[in-house]
């Protein structure tokens, strides 16, 4: 436990101090939401509370998603190698890093939320908390796979390919256009990603339809999807050659 | 200190160690020496767990490499060759950091960082950075931060490889004084074979994944008919470069 917390705080105070690091996860959906959220909100496709939560995913993807970044220059440095070779669990040396992209990336869904309630969002209070603790598990999962990512692919891949992986993953999830609309075969891709079920469970919990299916199918699928992350970046970390 | 019987390592069709045996008494210091490829990072990250076997048995520090290599960790120091501290950040964050891994507190820490540093010529550096640093305060840094948590047992990896002859001198009398005053046992690789004769206890010389010379600076001379280990190192080692010259 003092390990993790030692590098939780350790990671976190490093994040806090890079303002501009902080920021910048958060920027493609800020632009989504004050660019195209108001021509979303008068299409007649759906209001705030429909758009908000595809913007919530959106975000885990560009900021947790892309947590693994960080890890190539520890790597580089020999920092990892330091960690490895101290007695602490290899889960915890991956976890200190994943709960310090999950406080950045709630602090970054906050400011998105706020910024779209003055823009004209509105939800029930405990839907958004509820949100809030689906987000986190998200983004448990997405740290996680993107710290795996970044120790099995060629180091200067990295930014290309995931940037570029996360644009399909996006527009499949339905988050800027729900896939009600879709034609059968695109709706049948898109299910096959768990981003998706996160969507719309997250679209439930704005709706305050706390007891349907939609958010009963996010909230499995995103944990599982936490399971599965945590146990693959583990096993990066554990790798003999890292 | 370590025990070490029948280790090899194979990357794919690769054997880069092929059956070491290595036996290191408490309080030595021992010398690694052989050349560029011939298996000492690779057995030195088997011997610190960074890199599993592909056979043998090992003790380390007391603890069993294969069954315990959490105690392996606890025990042992390990100074990579690159350096392991990131040009960014402040060494004292580092450092305070590395300390609570091994489960001292918060104020432990400092006092422990505070006091490390200033053994190794480094007070008040703190608040700085690698990159404003010179190679031979880097590499103290580099050993502050392996003797953190006390190990009875030192890895050091090429420590003196690129600095300049004093700094070279100054690291060697900190490693030595660890010794006399702590009783630390150190384990190096080098390729400056003067200083490996004036100042280890023991040498190994291994080429091709296997020891081909083991015993103090003095034996292994007399047992050569040499002068220098320089002249040991070349008759031991490079076999095959001597093979392929005659043919």
């Amino acid at each position: 436990m003092t390990a993790l917390a030692a590098l939780t705080g350790h990671y976190l105070r490093a994040s806090f101090g890079d303002k501009f690091g902080l920021a910048f996860g958060a920027v493609q959906p800020f632009l989504y939401l004050v660019l195209f959220g108001p021509l979303f909100a008068r299409s007649g496709v759906g209001s705030w509370e429909v758009l908000v939560p595809g913007l919530l995913v959106q975000l885990g993807l560009t900021s947790a998603g892309m947590a693994g970044f960080g890890i190539v220059f520890d790597h580089r440095f020999g920092v990892l190698e330091r960690l490895r070779v101290t007695p602490v669990s290899r889960v915890t040396l991956l976890l200190g890093r994943v709960l310090r992209d999950t406080v950045v990336l709630l602090i970054q869904a906050v400011a998105i939320i706020a910024a779209a309630w003055a823009l004209g969002l509105r939800a029930p209070l405990a839907g958004v908390l509820l949100a809030l603790l689906l987000i986190t598990v998200l983004a448990v999962g997405l740290a996680s796979l993107s710290y795996a990512a970044a120790l099995t692919m060629r180091q200067e891949l990295f930014a290309p390919v995931m940037s570029t992986v996360v644009v399909p993953l996006m527009l499949l999830s339905g988050a800027l256009l729900p896939m009600s609309l879709a034609p059968a075969w695109l709706d049948v891709v898109s299910r096959l990603t768990p981003f998706r079920y996160a969507v719309e469970g997250l679209r439930a919990l704005f709706a305050g339809s706390y007891a349907s299916s939609a958010l009963a199918w996010g909230v499995v699928v995103s944990l599982a999807f936490a399971v599965v992350g945590v146990a693959l970046g583990t096993r990066r970390f554990q790798r003999e050659n890292a | 200190m370590i025990h070490a019987r029948g280790l090899t390592k194979t990357f794919g069709p690769v054997e880069a160690v092929r059956g070491i045996d290595l036996d290191v008494s408490a309080g030595e210091i021992v010398g690694f020496l052989g050349p560029n490829g011939a298996g000492k990072t690779t057995t030195l990250r088997m011997l610190t767990t960074l890199l599993r076997p592909t056979s043998g048995t090992a003790t380390v520090a007391g603890a069993d490499l294969f069954a315990d290599p959490a105690g392996v960790r606890r025990r042992i120091g390990y100074v990579a060759q690159g350096g392991a501290i990131a040009p960014f950040s402040p060494v004292g964050e580092e450092l305070v950091l590395q300390a609570r891994l091994y489960g001292l507190s918060r104020r432990r820490a400092r006092e422990r960082v505070t006091t490390l540093l200033a053994e190794l010529d480094l007070p008040g550096v703190e608040e700085r950075t690698t990159a404003t640093m010179s190679g031979g305060q880097k590499r103290r840094l580099d050993i502050a931060m392996g003797l953190l948590h006390r190990p009875e047992l030192l890895f050091l990896d090429e420590p003196t490889t690129g600095l300049d002859p004093h700094s070279r001198a100054n690291l060697w009398d900190h490693v030595r004084r660890l010794r006399e005053r702590d009783g630390l046992t150190v384990f190096l690789t080098t390729h400056y074979l003067e200083e490996a004769d004036a100042l280890c206890d023991r040498v190994l010389i291994i080429d091709h994944g296997r020891i081909v010379a083991a015993g103090t600076p003095d034996e292994l001379k007399s047992g050569h008919g040499a002068r220098t280990l320089d002249e040991v190192f070349l008759a031991v080692t490079g076999r095959e470069l001597r093979e392929e010259a005659a043919a």
